[in-house]
């Protein structure tokens, strides 16, 4: 069985949102990076636990500069057998997504992971974009994935409930939580990874669509409002007259 | 024209619906153009009451085939849909089905999608300026796209659906459909109150709670308010609560009108799932709780008092009113 897992990088969930002067850029002085946790605990994991029972290989797959095979190390010293990086700066989902097809396409991967969404830039697009791109079926947000044969069966969030579904391989899948649980890399792993292959990929010719035109920080609170916790008729006045939400 | 694909989960129109066709109208009132809306398989409400959200024609592919999401079909037809209506932009929400095929779409068509969007676009030398919450509530991005096609996806309560004109007929939409290669099973339904990413009052409580025995307080508020309950990830990860009901970033992320945060300590992974509310209150008994600092209301005070009182006076508040 051949597992590939889409990871991206992404800043520290308690890292600091700032940009440059112009709002153009966002600005990662200082900034540590790690996996994106949706990449990671639950992606990553799930493919090298399907691995570990079935056989196979668990191939990592990373669109960035060199500075991210640290990110990458890591998804090897996890439990990724191999990984690729493709050398090129991550400008935008389509672009990430036309990328890692031209890589895949004719790999034969039984089962492509990523996650549900990265925690930066919150688009949850690469996964349907990859999908069409490799003419494939796609699940989005699959908390419960297990094989039978080439048979996959599925549960996946929805509005109020839980999808089940059934479908044969190839297939892409994007997990949320329940997936699987995170797995902290022990020594053993971290060393294994060292010597493991990571192969840089040049990217193809390809034009993002959608261009960034600025970031900007969302407007401060006006600061909290704190009412007596005797006087809960009051905070209840407030929210109707005031807030206007009851 | 601006299609809006309008979602009947369960052959039903839901908010969704009603919030992405009056998104749509305003978009096609930007540019100029007509707005459609167009529903997949048997929808057993009355779709031409769209009409009243804004949609000028709306549109149906009543195919059974369509009634179960297959992301590769529903993109297919939709593509096809898109190609024979000459659409412009073509508006989905930002939900669970319109993630698996928002991103096909835009493959398919060539065009520039930007998804998750929060506001109303602005056209600036033909290109369409959108802009979304990233980094999980922590910044704002603009976003231009300028291809012949647009793909716009809405964050669910982004925008008040309004309903000012009238229901319309359904015209019946003869498009191909492909044979899917996922098969659904079935449907497991959360019973209750209405899905976290779609309340408008959510109550949500955490490790303050001490016991999961004590949630009848919590679940009294939610009662008479009409909200739903929510918590944070150790309450879920110790099984207090069942894991839909897990807020943040590595659970789900809501803006409700209103947030009411019990005994959380408002961690930054817990903030980045909600602080996208309008309102939040935050209720907890140490006044140097981070929450406190991205709230809009406070009470600095001991939950097991303080929640079971408010559930009163907006009983009162409720009676009177
Ligand atoms: C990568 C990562 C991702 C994460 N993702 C999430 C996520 O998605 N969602 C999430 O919620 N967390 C997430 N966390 C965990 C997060 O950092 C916090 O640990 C968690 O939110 C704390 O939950 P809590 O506020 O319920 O508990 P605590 O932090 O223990 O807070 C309990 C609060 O209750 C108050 N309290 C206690 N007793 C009373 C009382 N009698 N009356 C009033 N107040 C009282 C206390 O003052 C305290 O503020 C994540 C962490 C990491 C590292």
């Amino acid at each position: 069985m051949k597992f590939l897992v889409c990871i991206a990088q992404t800043p520290d969930t308690t890292a600091k949102v700032s940009f440059d002067g112009d709002g153009k850029a966002y600005n990662s002085t200082g900034v540590q990076f790690i996996m994106n946790p949706y990449d990671e605990w639950y992606a990553l994991v799930r493919a090298c636990e399907l691995r570990e029972t079935l056989g196979g290989a668990v191939t990592a797959i990373n669109v960035g500069p060199a500075t991210n095979e640290t990110t990458i190390r890591k998804a090897l010293a996890i439990g990724a057998d191999e990984a690729v990086r493709i050398d090129a700066e991550p400008s935008g989902s389509a672009f990430v997504a036309r990328q890692i097809a031209a890589y895949a396409e004719d790999k034969g991967f039984d089962l492509i992971f990523l996650g549900k969404e990265t925690i930066d830039y919150n688009g949850a697009e690469v996964g349907a974009m990859l999908a069409e791109y490799l003419d494939l079926p796609f699940v989005p947000l699959a908390s419960k994935l297990e094989l039978a044969g080439s048979s996959a069966t599925v549960e996946r969030d929805i509005e109020g409930g839980v999808e089940v579904l059934e479908c044969n391989l190839p297939l892409v899948v994007s997990a949320s939580k329940g997936m699987a649980e995170q797995r902290i890399p022990n020594m053993r792993g971290i060393m294994m990874a060292r010597t493991k292959p990571l192969q840089v990929v040049q990217p193809v010719d390809f034009e993002e669509p959608v261009e960034a035109v600025r970031f900007t920080l969302p407007p401060v609170k006006a600061g909290v409002k704190l009412v007596d916790p005797e006087q809960m008729d009051e905070l209840v006045r407030l929210l109707h007259e005031e807030a206007k939400v009851l | 024209m601006v299609l809006v694909y309008a979602e009947t989960p369960n052959g039903q129109l839901k908010k969704a619906a009603f919030e992405a066709v009056s998104y749509g109208k305003k978009v096609a009132a930007l540019l100029g153009q007509p707005c459609a809306a167009i529903t997949l398989g048997t929808v057993a409400a009355k779709a031409g009451e769209l009409g009243k959200y804004g949609a000028e024609k709306v549109y149906n592919i009543a195919n059974e085939q369509l009634n179960h999401l297959d992301s590769q079909v529903a993109a297919t037809v939709m593509a096809n849909a898109a190609a024979q209506l000459n659409a412009t932009v073509v508006v989905l929400s930002h939900s669970s089905t319109g993630k698996a095929i928002a991103g096909r779409l835009a493959v398919r068509l060539n065009a520039g999608l930007v998804s998750g969007v929060n506001s109303l676009p602005e056209l600036q030398n033909g290109a369409l300026h959108v802009k979304k919450s990233v980094f999980s509530g922590k910044a704002i991005a603009e976003y231009a796209i300028s291809t012949p096609v647009k793909i716009l996806s809405l964050m669910g309560n982004a925008i008040r659906p309004e309903a000012t004109g009238a229901a319309v007929d359904v015209e019946a939409l003869n498009i191909e459909v492909p044979t899917g290669r996922i098969n659904v099973k079935s449907l497991k339904t959360i019973e209750g109150r209405v899905p976290l990413p779609e309340a408008e009052i959510v109550v949500s409580a955490g490790r303050g709670m001490k016991d999961p025995s004590n949630w009848g307080i919590v679940e009294d508020l939610a009662e008479v308010l009409d909200a739903t309950t929510a918590c944070s990830r150790p309450v879920a990860d110790s099984d207090w609560r069942p894991h839909h009901e897990h807020v943040g970033q590595t659970g789900i992320a809501i803006r409700p009108n209103l947030y009411i945060a019990i005994g959380i300590s408002g961690a930054i992974q817990h903030l980045a799932g909600v602080n996208n509310s309008k309102v939040i209150v935050v209720i907890n008994k140490d006044p140097e709780a981070p929450f406190f600092k991205a709230a809009d209301y406070g009470v600095v005070g001991d939950l097991f008092d303080v929640v079971p009182r408010l559930t009163e006076s907006i009983k009162k508040f409720k009676a009177s009113n």
